[in-house]
């Protein structure tokens, strides 16, 4: 056994190479070597035969040279001066009848590696270019390759460069695909190999010599390429249409890359394209391997974000199969929830519903948030499964069920008394503390309608002593608190008990915190404390999910066909799967769930402005100053992702909003706006995404119609003809609902307009605009602006 | 531009069997980081991308291995994937099974495959008909002496009806075998197909999808032309409105690069070059549509005895072809969270039933079920504090099973010819299997 006894192994093997008798008689030779080969490939250091196997490299025997430049290969670098032996060897056997020991010679002097063998490769490597033998031509173009990583600093003669460029023309693909592959590495300081037209028509002439390795290769670098004339560009798509539906998914996907990257500007063809490749992928997601399924899924979901409408008919073909891997379940439910429609909601929803009993945790788990998912929605036939579920009495599908309802609620505020009426009895069944967690929430918010509520909490309470979650007892106060707002009678004593444990005993400052602060709070008054604890009971700013907007294509091709996709867990962010809806919420936008009477009476800065009639915007002179407007054009591109916006915007919010003082070099700038308009709140989700696509503003999140606050997030970037310089402008529109509205904390901002209206006297309503632009340039702000009113006023004129 | 830096398969046990540096951009000390990465994933994190710095981890499981290979971000994973699979069955091909033995026995060979496979990380060539030429290693085979083979010789050495079935093993040997140690030139023709099905609690087929292919594994030492006829009456495509006859209808079908289709629209005829060792030919699919009755159905009964036990009372019935069978059905029955003991009875000694606590269900096997017949099943299961909500834990019931000598779709491979005539005695065999993917009945 090599493994036990390597160093005595390894002398035994120096023994048997270096006898002659074993010399003499191949086959025992050959095994010999084969030995080392497996001891190295176990693990065990034989770099100590080096010499030996040397000397036994010297052979008639292919078999035996082949493994003995496998053992070279791995250890020449320990060896630089002896491999210098091998050279001799290898540059006789370079010139070798058999173009088989050819190639392998040129092969293996190249794989050893070692910048000091250089001088002695360049002229077999000259040679192997002009070889008779394809295989040596494969094998000396790759060699320039490796020849140039190993002295990164120096230049390749540009006469071997040329005679790469003409290899080109090489009879035999592989050896043109290695050119292209040779050439992209060596010329990567200036950008890789020149696809120009008459190479671009080259390739693509011999696209179909090569196999399906060569063809992605081809495809993939001729995505550099940009055609001169549509013509020529309709020429390239109709010789590639064939590649489109290939049954290989390395070939189609390499493609579709192609196809989109060729008619980024042509919206039209790329959905062609995209419907046209639907047959492929499908059957790549039922491929018999299911690493290539997970891959083809993964990529469904990119394209699903551009046209959820592509496979809705298909939606069968996402079910889970009964022996899948939990991961491509996952990944299936996930497909599923995009395909939900009125057609096939009833079918969907059943499958689902077969899951959330999996023997599996995790695909439970999963299932029960697709179906809280899909509830947003369609909420009434969601809640009546997950309500049914609430009946099978078991710890996790319980628990589940729990954060999927309160996350639901959250969103869908409507389906609260059906929830209400579906809690009682689940405290007895939850055992983890993030189900309790839920339930806690949804008992302080809903208590009024729960009538077992009280006495549910009183046994939490009465356990809290023996509670270790921190995080339990936090919810535990807070919705004891709401609890006693609308029930007071029955709650009061176990708020005070809870309290006066949390105060006195209760050794975490955080909790202790917390229920010092109720405490006060219920000294300033009833009022007080209900203005604090009863704010939002709905997600201000709704969802990701909801009207999602279809996103342009160009904002993922990039990741297409890479391994991006496959790595993230989830492409949508699983929203408050932990915690509090609301606390996520806040972490978002956290001024608006403050009260006014909270504020400190802290008073922003205020400026005056005239209320132009024109635009009826309210602006700041000093920012707006009336003159010629620049000329400024917006797009969507580059795209800013959710998450992105999101992190640009709390970054920003914080600062602006938090006690530091923002610093003078910082180039952003961050401003509050009012619009006053007559109707928009109330125009649907669509509408208003479609009205800001035309003029290139993207809406990334918004509430639903008529829900109060009313909120939408945008982005665009800004490109001014003059300078050329372009800036992003991250936007919140607010529509509370009320005439007056104050913000709130702000007391450092570098730049802040506001605009107190008196009056709302025709029924006006007035939205609060809040706008942060990177790096700031005041005159492009103020062309957004305008746009942006223009918009919402023609919604709201449409709407009136 | 796609490369691989690193290639190397391991173990399901993390012992390194093939380690391959094509770049030398990285220590081999990263076969320990994936196999440490790849064992701490939980249940639903994706392991098929796993990345490690800057490395990126791309692997599949192929025959019980690990087949890994390190790469750039930007690299298709379409193509790894489809290499990485393309790999295992060229090894397969070359050694003539894929397990942990295989390749350990067959080490030198595999290096040397992938020494001619890749050069400097990128793919050179998979085709084995190209490969066949560099290759000088011989396979050895790890398949153990077996009294079966024996069995296929008939009494005295006469020809007996047995010798007209291949033997499953048949097609598990090394290609290159055939060329040196005279063995058989044979070429096997497998026509096989994957069912996705669920029926509904009402019966009513909800989901039917067959994806078929052919799969055709030459041990042909020269390369001749193959003729394969199928179905004349078949039709490809949604449009076509359904003809009388018992046309086979597919919905979608693509051909390997290699086969010439010029009588196929015709005659429905394939002609192909095939290379040594497996390709597949043709994939199918044909989605939503059965052409015959689904094979299985299933009637349960589900109560709450007085005793406080679960009784399920399962009939299930097989509706193929009386002359048609499936074999090693096996029905896999989620029972209630809390489930104990289960006592049953069959209808028959040659099947058995045992609840397995891990996966939370009784698994009924019957090794063998005929054409038109039904059986059932009655299975007490004992779960404390059953209560009647618990009854709606026992969810859709998932059906495996093979169906030997059965397309569902009913292609058929009306003839194989070999031109030009082989010199020798040339074998053709031609092999029908449908397997189910997914088979489930929701009850």
């Amino acid at each position: 056994m090599p493994y036990l006894g390597g160093k005595e192994a390894v002398r035994e093997l120096r023994r048997a190479l270096s006898n002659p008798n074993i010399q003499s008689d191949p086959l025992r030779y050959r095994n010999v070597v084969l030995k080392v080969i497996r001891a190295m490939s176990q693990g065990v250091d034989v770099s100590e035969l080096f010499s030996e196997m040397v000397k036994a490299c010297a052979t008639v025997d292919v078999v035996q040279k082949k493994l003995v430049y496998v053992f070279l290969c791995c250890y020449a670098h320990l060896n630089p001066e002896l491999s210098l032996l091998v050279v001799n060897t290898l540059r006789k056997d370079c010139l070798d009848p058999n173009p088989m020991v050819r190639s392998l010679a040129l092969r293996s002097m190249t794989n050893l590696r070692l910048p000091s063998l250089v001088e002695y490769v360049e002229q077999p490597l000259t040679a192997g270019l002009r070889d008779r033998a394809a295989c040596v031509r494969r094998v000396a173009v790759l060699g320039w390759a490796k020849l140039h990583s190993l002295q990164p600093g120096s230049e390749i003669d540009a006469s071997v460069v040329n005679e790469l460029y003409s290899l080109l023309r090489d009879p035999d693909p592989v050896v043109m695909v290695n050119c292209l592959r040779a050439l992209e590495e060596i010329l990567k300081e200036e950008g890789g190999v020149v696809i120009n037209k008459p190479i671009t028509h080259h390739l693509l002439n011999r696209l179909k010599e090569c196999d399906i390795w060569g063809q992605s290769e081809v495809l993939r670098v001729l995505q550099r390429y940009r055609p001169q004339s549509e013509d020529e560009l309709f020429d390239i798509l109709s010789l590639l249409d064939s590649s489109l539906v290939s049954p290989h998914p390395p070939i189609m996907a390499a493609t579709l890359s192609l196809f989109l990257s060729l008619c980024s500007s042509l919206p039209a063809v790329s959905q062609a394209a995209l419907e046209r490749v639907r047959g492929p992928l499908l059957a790549a997601c039922g491929s018999g391997s299911r690493e290539m399924r997970f891959a083809a899924l993964c990529h469904i979901q990119l394209l699903l974000r551009s046209i959820p409408g592509l496979l809705g008919e298909h939606y069968k073909r996402f079910f889970c199969s009964y022996a899948e891997p939990a991961f491509i379940k996952r990944r299936k439910m996930q497909v599923l929830v995009e395909l939900v429609n009125d057609e096939n909601v009833v079918m969907i929803l059943d499958e689902l519903k077969g899951y959330c009993t999996d023997v599996n945790d995790d695909t439970a788990q999963a299932a029960i948030s697709a179906i809280g998912r899909i509830g947003r929605s369609y909420s009434d036939k969601s809640l009546e499964i997950l309500t049914g579920l609430l009946g099978l009495k078991q710890d996790q599908i319980t628990s589940a069920v729990v954060q999927t309802i309160r996350d639901l609620v959250w969103v869908c505020p409507q389906c609260s008394d059906t929830v209400s009426s579906a809690l009682e009895g689940c405290e007895e069944v939850l055992q983890d503390c993030q189900g309790k967690q839920a339930l806690l929430w949804l008992l302080g918010m809903y208590g009024e309608r729960v009538s077992s509520a009280p006495y549910t909490l009183e046994v939490y309470i009465d356990g809290v002593r023996s509670e270790t979650s921190l995080e339990m007892k936090m919810e535990l106060l807070t919705s004891t608190m709401r609890l006693f707002l609308c029930r007071p009678a029955e709650t009061q004593d176990m708020l005070g008990r809870l309290l006066h444990y949390c105060i006195e005993e209760e050794g975490d400052m955080c909790v202790r915190g917390q229920a010092l602060l109720y405490y006060r709070l219920l000294h300033c008054g009833i009022e007080e404390t209900r203005n604090v604890l009863q704010g939002q009971r709905s997600d201000p700013s709704m969802g990701v999910l909801i009207g999602r907007p279809a996103e342009p294509i160009s904002q993922w091709v990039s990741s297409f066909n890479t391994l991006e996709p496959l790595k993230y867990c989830s492409v949508e962010t699983e929203p408050a799967s932990r915690g509090s809806p609301e606390h996520l919420a806040s972490v978002l936008k956290p001024n608006t769930d403050l009260p006014d009477n909270l504020d400190c009476g802290q008073l922003q800065m205020v400026h005056s402005g005239s209320d132009s009639a024109g635009d009826r915007l309210n602006c700041s002179a000093g920012l707006m100053s009336p003159g010629a407007e620049p000329c400024v054009t917006l797009s969507l591109s580059p795209a800013v992702s959710p998450e992105e916006f999101e992190r640009l915007w709390m970054q920003r919010h914080a600062l602006h909003s938090g006690q530091e003082p923002a610093d003078e070099d910082d180039n952003c700038l961050w401003t509050e706006e009012t619009i006053r308009c007559t109707a928009v709140p109330h125009c649907s989700p669509q509408n208003l995404h479609a009205a800001m696509q035309l003029v290139n503003i993207q809406t990334i999140a918004f509430s639903p119609s008529h829900s109060l606050p009313w909120k939408v997030f945008l982005y665009t970037h800004t490109l001014r003809a003059d300078t050329s310089s372009s800036t992003l402008i991250l936007g919140e529109l607010l529509y509370t609902g009320e005439a007056h509205q104050q913000c709130s904390a702000d007391r450092e901002v570098e730049v802040e307009v506001k605009e107190q209206m008196d009056a709302t006297a025709d029924g006006e309503k007035e939205i609060k605009v809040t706008l942060l632009q990177q790096p700031r340039d005041v005159s492009t702000l103020r062309a957004f602006l305008s746009v942006l009113t223009t918009v919402i006023h023609t919604l709201s004129s449409e709407m009136a | 531009m796609m490369r691989i830096s690193q290639l190397f398969i391991l173990s399901s046990k993390g012992d390194h069997l093939i380690y391959k540096d094509y770049r030398g951009e990285a220590g081999s000390d990263v076969v320990n980081v994936f196999y440490e990465k790849v064992t701490a994933l939980t249940g639903d994190q994706p392991p098929v991308v796993m990345s490690h710095r800057d490395l990126h981890f791309v692997h599949v499981r192929q025959g019980g291995l690990y087949w890994v290979a390190t790469t750039t971000e930007d690299s298709s994973p379409f193509a790894i994937i489809e290499f990485l699979n393309r790999l295992s069955a060229l090894v397969r091909d070359y050694c003539g099974s894929l397990s942990e033995k295989a390749v350990q026995m067959n080490f030198a060979l595999i290096y040397e495959l992938l020494d001619e496979v890749l050069d400097y990380g990128y793919i050179q060539t998979t085709s084995s008909d190209v490969l066949k030429n560099f290759i000088q290693t011989e396979a050895v085979s790890s398949r153990p002496f077996s009294l079966f083979d024996l069995s296929n010789v008939g009494l005295f050495g006469a020809e007996t009806q047995q010798s007209k079935v291949a033997p499953s093993s048949a097609a598990t040997r090394p290609i290159q075998s055939s060329r040196d140690q005279g063995g058989k030139s044979e070429i096997f023709v497998d026509v096989i197909e994957r069912m996705s099905v669920v029926i509904g609690s009402n019966g009513v087929l909800l989901k039917a999808d067959i994806e078929g292919e052919i799969r055709v594994k030459c041990y042909m030492p020269s390369c001749s032309e193959v003729r394969m006829g199928l179905n004349e009456e078949l039709s490809v495509g949604r449009s076509q409105l359904r003809g009388y006859g018992a046309a086979v209808r597919l919905h979608e079908c693509s051909f390997h690069q290699a086969v010439q289709l010029h009588e196929f629209h015709s005659h429905r005829i394939l002609r192909l070059c095939p290379s040594q060792g497996e390709q597949t030919v043709m994939q199918y699919q044909l989605s939503d549509d059965l052409p015959s009755a689904p094979p299985f159905r299933l009637f349960p009964t589900i109560e709450r005895d007085s005793a406080g036990r679960l009784l399920m009372y399962m009939k299930l019935r097989c509706d193929l072809p009386p002359k048609s069978a499936a074999v090693s059905v096996s029905a896999s029955i989620p029972v209630p969270r809390g489930s104990v003991s289960l006592s049953q009875e069959l209808s028959s000694p040659d099947q058995n039933a045992e609840l397995i606590l891990q996966n939370r269900a009784v698994v009924w096997r019957i090794p063998r079920f005929s054409g038109g017949t039904q059986l059932s099943a009655l299975f007490k299961v004992e779960v404390p504090g059953l209560s009647s909500a618990s009854l709606l834990e026992v969810g859709p019931v998932g059906l495996s099973f093979e169906l030997p000598k059965l397309t569902a779709t009913g292609l058929q491979v009306r003839f194989l010819r070999l031109s030009p005539v082989q010199p020798g005695p040339a074998q053709r065999w031609v092999r029908y299997l449908t397997h189910s993917d997914s088979y489930i009945i929701r009850v």
